[in-house]
């Protein structure tokens, strides 16, 4: 591991030890936060009673349907706009301050659409992923070398096949970019609705224990969340970092 | 068909290109009325001023562009805006795919015409080795240099065995002595396939050291103000830059282009004396 790697851990076991210190000789109150040391233990003891598994596949199933469906929608709608220089140009404004505006303010209009079903979920997921797609596809296509239209001219390359397999490969690196904002954004609009309004979900249990004080639930979790969350985007990363190092993209 | 017409490989007759000018500019008269017959398997280079249409002839003749004015055959048939099969460029710009193995870059155009496998590997394991290059068949081209990235573009043209290449600026970003060495293996190129080769550069050394004939062309709009025939053997290489008859092409060639090249500078006045 690097030099910064081992900076990086020893920060974040920093970090946990002080909580940990904190909170066992009462510097924190315990009702407020217990040690991370129990945060782990009841994270076990929930993971092996099973109590919570229908919780957590529900709402990983639905940042992943989230995530998904802001991926392949905003890649097509990035190629179809970028094609489109006029429609592009009456859009950017928009886009420009999309995440400006509090998205969750429609979540209850979704409600009403839809019912409190999945449905209203999936779509803030996907409303708040979607346009980070978009963005990072236009920007990806922006940067494609124009010589690479020219190949695959001189290649008598159709439209459909100039996009799959030059101008996506080309654009990849910012696509990926575009990927892992979405992953992210996905699981923030997904928990975040859950936990103003759903009939289950993780969201929904972890602000129940919330108003039941049931700390040990709650930060366990909050903990899985994290754990999850942070592995993801981490594999996404290594991933991120292989294609980089292979095209000869410095990335920091 | 005559004999005169099955020698004439491509042609461009009364050739003009009009670029149309963005809201509120006039429009911009790129090239011609240009005439030009390449023969078949012959070395013609294009030398003139930035900006004198010498790209906008290549793309023209490749079928990239449409003329505004004119026509462009290649083997007897007309060239209109699409590239026909048989046609090969190379271009200035650094063209070789980041995603792809050099291997791989290599077979691209032949998987995409859906050649057999065997055929696919034969020709590119060929190509690859004609370049230099089989060494760095699994590397990516981010780990090559710029002389070597533009020879996997330059194989990737080859596996398709083109019969007319057509290369802009192939080594304009390349140092001094690389563009010798890659002049050297264009020449190779040439001699092996028997191709005719149209090349656009700004150096007149590297016209002179390559070509059979040479177009001079004026500034903007370009046209052919002279075709320098150099007379090299066909077997040459890049030693022949030493040679007396080297130097007086360079010269004859400076002297066309001197005052057009002042005129694209737009310093006609304060340099021309």
């Amino acid at each position: 591991m690097s030099r910064i790697g081992w900076i990086r851990i020893a920060v974040l076991v920093i970090a946990i030890g002080l909580l940990e210190f904190c909170c066992r000789v009462g510097l924190i109150d315990h009702r407020v936060v217990i040690p991370p040391s129990q945060m782990a233990d009841a994270l076990i003891a929930l993971l092996i009673s099973g109590q919570a598994n229908d919780q957590i596949v529900r709402t990983f199933g639905i940042v992943i349907l989230a995530a998904l469906i802001s991926v392949v929608a905003g890649f097509a709608l990035g190629l179809v706009i970028h094609a489109l220089p006029r429609v592009r140009q009456s859009l950017d404004p928009f886009f420009a301050t999309y995440y400006a505006v509090p998205i969750f303010i429609f979540y209850p209009v979704l409600i009403v659409i839809f019912g409190l079903s999945v449905v209203p979920i999936v779509l803030m997921g996907v409303a708040t992923a979607i346009v980070a797609m978009i963005i990072a596809t236009l920007n990806g296509l922006d940067r494609v070398p124009q010589v690479l239209t020219k190949v695959a001219r001189v290649h008598r390359m159709g439209t459909i096949a100039t996009a799959l397999l030059l101008k996506l490969p080309a654009a990849a690196p910012h696509l990926f970019t575009g990927v892992k904002l979405a992953v992210s954004y996905a699981f923030i609009g997904v928990i975040a609705s859950e936990f103003i309004l759903a009939p289950a979900g993780l969201g929904r249990v972890i602000s129940d224990a919330y108003s039941d004080f049931n700390n040990r639930q709650m930060y366990a979790l909050m903990l899985l969340l994290i754990i999850v969350a942070t592995a993801v985007n981490m594999a996404l990363h290594v991933v991120d970092q292989r294609w980089a190092e292979r095209r000869g993209i410095a990335k920091p | 068909m005559t004999a005169r017409d099955e020698d004439i490989h491509a042609s461009l007759s009364g050739v003009t290109r009009i670029y149309p000018g963005a809201a509120g500019t006039p429009p911009v008269h790129a090239l011609g009325p240009i005439d030009l017959e390449l023969k078949r398997g012959e070395f013609f280079a294009v030398v003139g001023p930035s900006g004198c249409g010498k790209s906008t002839l290549l793309e023209v003749l490749a079928g990239l562009q449409q003329p505004t004015a004119g026509t462009v055959t290649f083997e007897g048939r007309p060239v209109s805006g699409k590239v026909s099969d048989g046609i090969g460029v190379v271009f200035q710009e650094d063209a070789s795919f980041p995603w792809l193995t050099v291997w791989d870059n290599a077979a691209f155009g032949l998987r995409r015409v859906g050649v057999a496998a065997a055929e696919i590997r034969r020709r590119v394991d060929d190509a690859l080795a004609f370049m230099g290059l089989t060494d760095f068949a699994r590397s990516y081209p981010a780990q090559l240099s710029g002389g070597m990235r533009q020879r996997v573009c330059i194989s990737r043209t080859l596996v398709l065995q083109p019969r007319l290449i057509l290369l802009d600026e192939p080594f304009g970003a390349l140092d001094a002595q690389t563009r010798l060495l890659m002049g050297d293996e264009v020449l190779r190129l040439w001699r092996r396939t028997g191709a005719t080769i149209l090349l656009i550069t700004h150096a007149l050394d590297e016209a002179a050291m390559l070509a059979d004939r040479i177009g001079a062309m004026s500034a903007r709009p370009g046209r052919f103000l002279d075709i320098v025939v150099t007379g090299w053997p066909r077997e040459r290489d890049s030693k022949i830059v030493s040679e007396a008859g080297f130097a007086e092409i360079t010269g004859r060639l400076w002297d066309d282009l001197r005052g057009e090249s002042i005129k694209s500078l737009g310093h006609s006045g304060v340099m021309a004396g």
